[in-house]
């Protein structure tokens, strides 16, 4: 551990969720390769199934396993502190209603008998709350598995899950809710009742990703509310994604560029045809501007929740690990890990 | 400029022709399916057609931009929309809950109906569940189709995981009510119905294990819920199967949404391969959100080179005079030109992998817009801008 302090220090279970096509899962990579830092174990689980995290590592789909997939970054400081490292899990239903037969009933091959029999189909089509439940059963048990030997017991020093979008996220954490209308007592009942003793406790947050726009900004922020009203669900970050760079303050945006000056600055670096080519650069430059505007209004939505606001850059070239990484060390850097 | 050689999608031609009848947008979440839907059905409308889209659970101000302000399950005419080639606009937001609840009370006697509803398995069934989402929106299509009162049917699909999951989750309820587990379910109730005498003893072995894994209440309450609901399977898959029937049907167009972003052009890729096994009718791909460069061509690599090379040079006179400040400002520009090149470079290099595997699937692109839609002069703008390709 370093001494250094984060805004999430006791958290073992990062919850992360955010709106289709705002890159929830990237964020909860980079958040996990964040964490891996001095030797720590980190596990990034997949809840849907989409592989996204496999495909972001560059490697082939990820089995019902965990498996070691990235090494975290090393701090600088002495040279001699190693990187901790990611392994991840994608989790299906059907494994991890296997797995919990296994672990509590020792009845793996009963349960291909259910899988056969569309006890699988069962759980995913009539009552999601219980595959919600497996879910995130299986994920809060990461959280919690202890191993002796390691300096505070756990297998894990954190846990990010990769959880589903932000409309869907409210049900998917209120295990005990959802399961509570199907069973009133009985192992899954009181299964949900453990899983939630996890979720409900200062070891769990929930981030929300979220991009400078306006539908992603509301339903961020319905999200956040509908946390709220949730008994001791833990609120974490929001985590604002692909993210302009500030380049020129307000007033140099807000300026009319000298075109002719512009033109003349142009000829300086180089260029040719440069009245035309300032023209155009001073079109989008009015374009960006903007978007920059637009976007400061959505930061002030968001900053009016009152949760700690992270900002990732858009990364044009595309994501890969180096730009993982990158994401990585922003996060650490405004103390997200 | 375009970003894909593919042929340009006519969508003029689809909405004027009055054998279309059914439109469907699909594509991953986040890619504004239920914009696109909207922006075709405002369209289609102002030339002319009787339009009904349905939506479903759209963003709240493109919901009140369309003058949606409840979720009643019911299509409403929208105003402000141009009458003069004689078309009309309606919307309506789905209510799984109530649509579902209508096929029940349809369905069953009264006294059944009440026990169904009354039922934890069904108000979870029939609440919580994304394919019950799907399963209900093509439910309600059927609905809207047979009802005639409309000559195009504009749908947006779900905000599924998977964009086909609206096409797998009515097939997959069906299997599930006529599956193998029902009759474990229902085995003990239905007691005189002619299962072997074998077959019982391993029927009771499989509920005694379930009733150990999910406690005995939750066993009975499934019970009670599937035996109340015998009586209703056969119905829903024979709906299943018009449903699918109706999607095949040639007056049905699918329009596939994306954004030139990997994980949603994968996803289009796999739904335009899936379309194409079930035979269903393929109009074309709308890649929305396209950061189209400007009028400027500077590449990339240029625009960053004479951005370095104007902040390792100053002009003559003192660092803060104005000169200076247009050497800065123009370095910034050049710099954010050589990101929005580099952006659209990469968006043309994952969009050719579309390309590459559905050379012949006709394009629109859709330009990037500063602003989110939020009233039906943005919406006409969208249509316009799907029709103005090539």
């Amino acid at each position: 551990m370093t001494a250094r302090d984060t805004d999430w220090d006791g958290v073992r279970l990062h919850v992360v969720t955010g709106k289709g096509g705002t890159g929830k899962t990237t964020v909860a990579a980079a958040l996990a390769l964040a964490l891996a830092h001095s030797d720590r174990k980190v596990l990034l689980i997949e809840a849907e199934g989409r592989q996204g995290i496999a495909q972001l590592f560059d490697r082939p789909p990820l089995p019902y396993e965990e498996r070691k997939i990235a090494i975290g970054p090393g701090e600088a400081t002495d040279g001699r502190d190693p990187g901790g490292d990611v392994y991840a899990l994608a989790i299906d239903p059907e494994g991890a209603l296997l797995d919990y037969l296994q672990m509590f009933y020792n009845m793996r091959g009963f349960g291909s008998a259910l899988t056969k029999l569309g006890v699988v189909d069962f759980a995913t089509t009539v009552a999601p709350g219980l595959s919600d439940v497996l879910v995130t059963g299986k994920a809060t048990e990461a959280a919690r598995r202890k191993q002796p030997g390691t300096a505070h017991g756990f297998k894990y020093d954190a846990v990010v899950l990769d959880a589903p979008p932000t409309g869907r996220i409210g049900r998917f954490l209120n295990v005990s809710a959802e399961v509570s209308g199907l069973a009133k007592v009985g192992p899954i009942r009181s299964h949900a009742d453990t899983v939630a003793n996890v979720i409900k406790s200062p070891q769990t947050a929930v981030h929300f990703v979220c991009t400078l726009e306006e539908m992603p900004v509301q339903e961020t922020l319905d999200g956040i509310a509908e946390l709220r009203s949730i008994e001791n669900i833990q609120v974490g970050g929001i985590v604002i994604n692909m993210a302009r760079p500030a380049v020129l303050t307000q007033e140099e945006l807000k300026a009319a560029p000298d075109l002719a000056a512009m033109a003349e600055a142009l000829a300086a670096a180089g260029l040719h045809t440069t009245e035309p080519l300032a023209a155009s650069l001073a079109e989008e430059l009015a374009e960006h501007a903007r978007l920059v505007e637009h976007a400061d209004q959505r930061r002030t939505e968001l900053e009016a929740a009152g949760q700690p606001i992270y900002e990732l850059p858009l990364i044009p070239e595309g994501i890969d690990l180096a730009a993982l990484h990158r994401l990585a060390a922003d996060l650490r850097e405004q103390g997200a890990a | 400029m375009t970003v894909l050689n593919n042929p340009p999608l006519d969508i003029d031609r689809i909405i004027d022709d009055r054998r279309t009848r059914i439109m469907v947008c699909c594509g991953s979440g986040g890619v504004g399916k239920t914009t696109m839907a909207a922006a075709l059905g405002l369209r289609a409308a102002e030339r002319g057609r009787q339009v009904c889209v349905l939506t479903v659970d759209p963003a709240r101000r493109l919901a009140q931009s369309m003058g949606l302000t409840s979720l009643d399950n019911t299509p409403r005419l929208i105003d402000g929309v141009s009458d003069e080639a004689g078309g009309s606009l309606h919307a309506m937001m789905l209510d799984m809950k109530r649509t579902f609840d209508e096929i029940v009370e349809a369905h069953a006697d009264p006294a059944r109906a009440a026990q169904i509803l009354a039922n934890p398995f069904y108000q979870s069934l029939s609440s919580s569940f994304a394919g019950t989402q799907e399963y209900m929106a093509m439910e309600k299509l059927g609905q809207l189709r047979r009802s005639n009162e409309w000559d195009l049917i504009v749908v947006d699909t779900p905000p599924s995981r998977s964009a086909l999951d609206f096409l797998d989750a009515p097939e997959r309820l069906g299997r599930f009510l006529d599956g193998r587990l029902i009759k474990v379910l229902t085995g003990p109730v239905r007691a005189g119905r002619p299962f072997g005498r074998v077959l019982n003893v391993g029927l009771s072995v499989m509920t005694g294990a379930l009733t150990k894994l999910l406690g005995g209440q939750v066993l009975r309450d499934a019970q009670t819920f599937i035996t109340a609901f015998d009586t209703m399977f056969g119905g829903f898959r024979e709906r299943a199967d018009a449903t699918y029937r109706l999607l095949q049907a040639p007056g049905t167009s699918f329009l596939v949404v994306a954004t030139p972003e990997p994980d949603a052009l994968r996803e289009a890729s796999y739904f335009v391969e899936r379309l194409d096994e079930e035979r269903m009718p393929l109009a074309g791909l709308i890649l929305n959100r396209v950061h189209a460069a400007g009028s400027c061509a500077l590449s990339a690599a240029h625009s960053l080179a004479a951005a370095e090379t104007l902040e390792s040079i100053s002009p003559n006179g003192p660092a803060d005079s104005p000169e200076a400040a247009q050497y800065s400002v123009t370095a910034a520009a050049l710099r954010l030109h050589a990101a929005r090149m580099s952006l659209g470079e990469r968006e043309r290099r994952v969009a050719g992998s579309f390309i590459s595997a559905h050379p012949a699937v006709p394009v629109a692109e859709i330009p990037a817009l500063p602003e989110d839609v939020h009233d039906l002069t943005g919406l006409r703008r969208v249509g316009e801008s799907i029709a103005r390709q090539g």
